[in-house]
């Protein structure tokens, strides 16, 4: 485990956490100047010597990976790909991006990996196959793994960007062949952070390394080692149409009347009520839209194993087998799930109930007023209008927001 | 004498070349993919609705492009007709990608193999200026622009942290630009990582979000349009869009396009080198409309043999094979056996050496590609093999276009078979397309104007509406190349899955008969000054623009594994 303090800083920084001020510390400078009998107008150059900082060191390593990661922090805007590149950090190593290939791009791996040792981050994108002796990955003639367990245990830190990274995504789902398996489990006991998603939101890689060098040590995580700034909400939760979905406004069909007013699309698949990343809040590519928000639902991308818990990715929640059990970053519990999943269906019972009993009082007043009733007299007879066919799941019960539901997710 | 170059850099995926180099020249090449991922038998069995899910995934630098290829697969086995606007949506989404994505290539991964980096730092900027004023009107064109570029790159260089510029062959005699016009081309390549990440947001509007855009349906798309909303694709965005077309009109016809010219400038030499098989074959994409008449496609199909323009032939997947001869599988009827995707089988086996390693090319078998042909062809797909169809067709503005860059660097027609005519090739292909974008555009306003906002065949989406069983064969012109997808679907599930993509044609192995895959015959003849620092492979290898997660095939349903997945 690396030191925070181990990161490098400029002399200043180092001094004033010594509780020297800044006043102090230029009259320090202009002695120094002296003594090197410089003329004074020098001591500004000392000044900005000293507070000169190293820029901490990254090396970005890809294995089984679609590259989706690193193009997605090339979307990053605050900051961007190019002002982390250029000055907030040394990226030596990432080979979508760099300049040297081969012999000579192994050197810039090597000079960071035994030069910096402890002090680096090292940024993981795709799984790790651990089959047959890594074959199926390869990479300068070395096998994947044999390249993390080198440079992820002598880094200061790991960042596993992306599901493959994080959880073994889609070359480990339905019993892959080749043993794939996220760095976290290639190589246990790393100090770790899992920026899960397929890809990760780049946007987020940002924040993380701006929170390291802002506060000296990585963002707090949960229980999957997930950054909490990013996944500490379920989607569900933080959703605009959430709305929606509590009136009983489900999308029934695409490009529905339901579908173009932005009704909610839990009906049609939608696994936000099972997943937990920051989409809502921040979206995609500096704000503009998110999955949701265009019309699809939700696919669950931030969660481990997702291509089999969460598919098929149409059917609706809670009947999808073996669905995921994080409905919050820190409840983790069938009970839990079938709660939420018991809440859900209730709901959308209670919402197609409340339709057809309006339904049948509108056609009641309608049948009153043509009877010749006024309107007043047409709602006592609508009243008493026998609710429809009973919906399944709540038996007709209207939601009440708090009522459990018996059984797990069918 | 034998080099092994790996990783190559600046791709998509896991690539591995080897070369024989004799009195400073390549007289053999091999191309290995070093990446599996086995994605097989994870589509088995499951609903065909989900494919395209998982089908993205094959690579997200070219995302999108394996999104289509499915669901145009699965509409093709289930007989789905999307509704136009669906087809508008998806030649918006898939434009866009491949406008973006060439830019992308041509500066932040093939760009720095002709420019010298350290180079810019001795440039004037006064004469930068006067040189980008020359060939453009850009407006970020002033030499006060400049020296702040410059100054920005000599502060990073002062800290001696080179970052990604680390042990780049900086000095290397095959540079041939002057200081300023490496100065030009550093302070566009830091233009065009702003631009990309701008111009991508098309995706984030019509697709929810870029990587994997997210509003893909089996029978249309999920894209919510709607003038009248506040949560749709209304006036707001479809301005939004609208406006982000124009900046990228802008940049390709203003930095991107007289950037390559300038550069080729220096490098007519290169209009001789990477030549490589000189045949070319595209399925064409862009439908003009619902009814499945390729021959209005907006890049039109065809086959060219032997850089003959004159005849251009049709194209039909019935003649695509594949070979494992080369390759780390086995077919149960042998090596010597090439087998359509529908008929294919995956069976991983690999017979190269144990990691850590020095050669494979020393091995019979040497690569996780396998070797695709057409009617026995060794082909190259692609941005060239496009342009010299739409050339060769006629296709006006393609013609005017490939005509005034021959006339702007003073070379005939043969230059364009080769690695500086893949370069090229890309710049065009960019160009006509940003600049039909709008027109596409159009048509979706058209459509909304008239009150038309289906975005999906409803009719079909349910299985019980489906056919009992069907093969279908979806095909995309992808940034780079030809894509196919072949799907056979019974009851309702997947029961088999197939795709041979276009780095699987480029970058893949010999075949049973020995004929070279693209990057191997292409790199035939090229110059090395120095093998430790083989830049002049790198530049061709780059002109292809590789994609080797891509070259994988996925899942067979019969648990039989389909291509590899060579990811770069």
């Amino acid at each position: 485990m690396g030191d925070p303090s181990a990161i490098e800083d400029g002399v200043w920084a180092a001094v004033e956490r010594r509780g020297i001020s800044r006043r102090d510390f230029l009259k320090f400078c202009s002695v120094m100047t002296t003594a090197l009998a410089l003329p004074m107008r020098y001591t500004d150059r000392i000044v900005r010597a000293l507070e000169q900082t190293t820029r901490p060191a990254l090396v970005w390593l890809e294995f089984q990976d679609c590259a989706g990661n690193s193009e997605s922090a090339l979307r990053a805007s605050h900051p961007s790909f190019a002002d982390i590149v250029l000055e907030l950090l040394s990226w030596n190593y990432h080979e979508t991006v760099m300049v040297p290939s081969g012999k000579a791009a192994e050197k810039s791996l090597l000079d960071t990996v035994n030069g910096e040792k402890g002090k680096y981050l090292v940024v993981v994108e795709g799984s790790i196959p651990l089959a047959e002796n890594g074959i199926y990955c390869t990479i300068g003639g070395r096998s994947a793994v044999d390249i993390a367990k080198e440079v992820c245990s002598n880094a200061y830190a790991t960042i596993a960007v992306g599901t493959c990274a994080a959880f073994g995504g889609i070359p480990a789902a339905g019993g892959g062949v080749t043993g794939a398996v996220g760095v976290g489990d290639a190589i246990p006991g790393l100090k770790l952070i899992n920026l899960s998603a397929c890809p990760m939101n780049g946007a987020n890689l940002a924040a993380t390394i701006v929170h390291w060098l802002t506060f000296k040590e990585l963002p707090a995580t949960d229980t999957l080692n997930r950054p909490l700034f990013a996944h500490g909400d379920r989607i569900h939760d933080a959703c605009p149409r959430r709305a929606h979905y509590d009136a009983g406004q489900f999308v029934e069909e695409w490009g529905d009347e339901g579908h173009r007013l932005g009704w909610c699309l839990y009906k049609m698949g939608c696994k936000g009520p099972a997943t937990s990343y920051n989409c809502p809040r921040i979206q995609w590519n500096d704000g503009t839209n998110w999955p949701i928000g265009v019309g699809h639902g939700c696919v669950g991308c931030a969660q481990p194993g997702f291509w089999d818990t969460m598919t098929p990715f149409y059917r609706t929640l809670p009947s999808v087998p073996g669905f995921g059990v994080e409905t919050t970053a820190e409840q983790i519990g069938l009970g839990v799930v079938a709660t939420v999943a018991g809440l859900t269906a209730v709901h959308a019972a209670g919402s197609v109930v409340r339709q057809r009993r309006a339904n049948a009082r509108a056609a009641a007043a309608a049948a009153a007023v043509e009877a010749g009733a006024t309107p007043t007299t047409a709602t006592t007879a609508i009243t008493a209008a026998p609710a429809s066919a009973p919906v399944s799941a709540a038996d007709g019960k209207e939601q009440s927001g708090v009522e459990s539901q018996k059984g797990t997710p069918s | 004498m034998k080099i092994a170059i790996d990783p190559i850099t600046r791709i998509e995926g896991h690539l591995r070349i080897e070369v024989e180099v004799q009195d400073g020249q390549v007289t053999d090449a091999w191309s290995s993919g070093t990446m599996f991922r086995g994605i097989e038998l994870i589509l088995k069995e499951r609903d065909p609705r989900d494919a395209w899910v998982f089908a993205q995934r094959i690579c997200g630098v070219c995302t999108t492009v394996h999104a289509l290829s499915s669901v145009r697969a699965v509409e093709d086995a289930l007989g789905i007709t999307i509704p136009d606007n669906a087809r508008l949506l998806r030649n918006l989404i898939a434009g866009a990608q491949l406008v973006q994505d060439h830019v992308i290539h041509f500066y932040h991964l093939h760009a720095l193999d002709w420019v010298d980096v350290t180079s810019a730092l001795k440039a004037s900027p006064t004469a930068t200026a006067t040189i980008a004023q020359s060939i453009s009107s850009y407006p970020k064109s002033s030499a006060t622009y400049f020296k702040g570029v410059q100054d920005r790159l000599q502060a990073f260089v002062n800290a001696g942290q080179l970052g990604i510029f680390a042990n780049g062959y900086w000095g290397h005699p095959a540079y041939k630009l002057p200081p300023e016009v490496n100065l030009l081309a550093v302070a566009h390549y830091l233009e065009a990582l702003d631009w990309q990440r701008d111009f991508i947001r098309i995706h984030a509007i019509l697709g929810g979000k870029n990587p994997h855009p997210q509003s893909y349906l089996v029978g249309g798309m999920a894209t919510a349009l709607n003038p009248d909303n506040e949560s749709t694709v209304n006036a707001d965005r479809l301005s939004l869009i609208g406006q982000l077309l124009q900046r990228g009109q802008d940049f390709v016809s203003q930095v991107y396009l007289p950037d390559v010219l300038a550069v080729a400038t220096y490098y007519k030499d290169w209009a001789g080198l990477g030549t490589g098989l000189g045949s070319y074959m595209a399925y064409g994409d862009y439908p003009s409309d619902t009814r499945n008449r390729p021959e209005t496609d907006f890049f039109p199909g065809g086959l060219i043999l032997n850089k003959d323009l004159t005849t251009v032939l049709p194209v039909d997947h019935h003649h695509v094979s594949e070979y494992v001869t080369h390759s780390w599988y086995r077919y149960d009827e042998g090596d010597a056996t090439g087998l359509h995707p529908w008929k294919g089988e995956t069976k991983p086996n690999y017979a190269g050496p144990q990691p850590p390693f020095e050669l494979v090319s020393d091995h019979d078998k040497y690569s996780w590609l396998k070797a695709p042909r057409y009617d026995g062809h060794a082909v190259e797909v692609g941005p060239l093999a496009r342009m010299l169809i739409a050339y060769a067709k006629g296709v006006p503005a393609v013609q005017q276009l490939v005509n005034g860059a021959l006339t702007a660097l003073n070379v005939g027609p043969a230059a364009l078979f080769s690695t500086l005519g893949r370069v090229a090739a890309r710049a065009v292909e960019a160009q006509v397309m940003v600049q039909q974008l709008p027109n596409w555009l159009a048509q979706l306003e058209e459509n909304m104007g008239r009150g038309d906002l289906t975005i999906h065949d409803t009719a079909h989406w349910d299985p019980s509406t489906w056919p009992s069983e069907g093969f279908g064969f979806g095909h995309h012109e992808a940034p780079r190349g030809a894509l196919g997808h072949w799907v056979h679907v019974k009851d309702g599930k997947i029961a088999n899955y197939q795709a041979v993509v276009p780095s699987t044609w480029n970058a893949g192995p010999r075949d049973a008969q020995g004929q070279r895959g693209a990057y191997e015959a292409a790199l035939i003849g090229t110059p090395v000054a120095n093998p430790e620092q083989p830049v002049e492979i790198l530049r061709t290898v780059h002109s292809f623009d590789p994609c080797l997660a891509c070259a994988v095939h996925v899942l067979d349903p019969k648990g039989r594994e389909y291509a590899n997945i060579r990811v770069v």
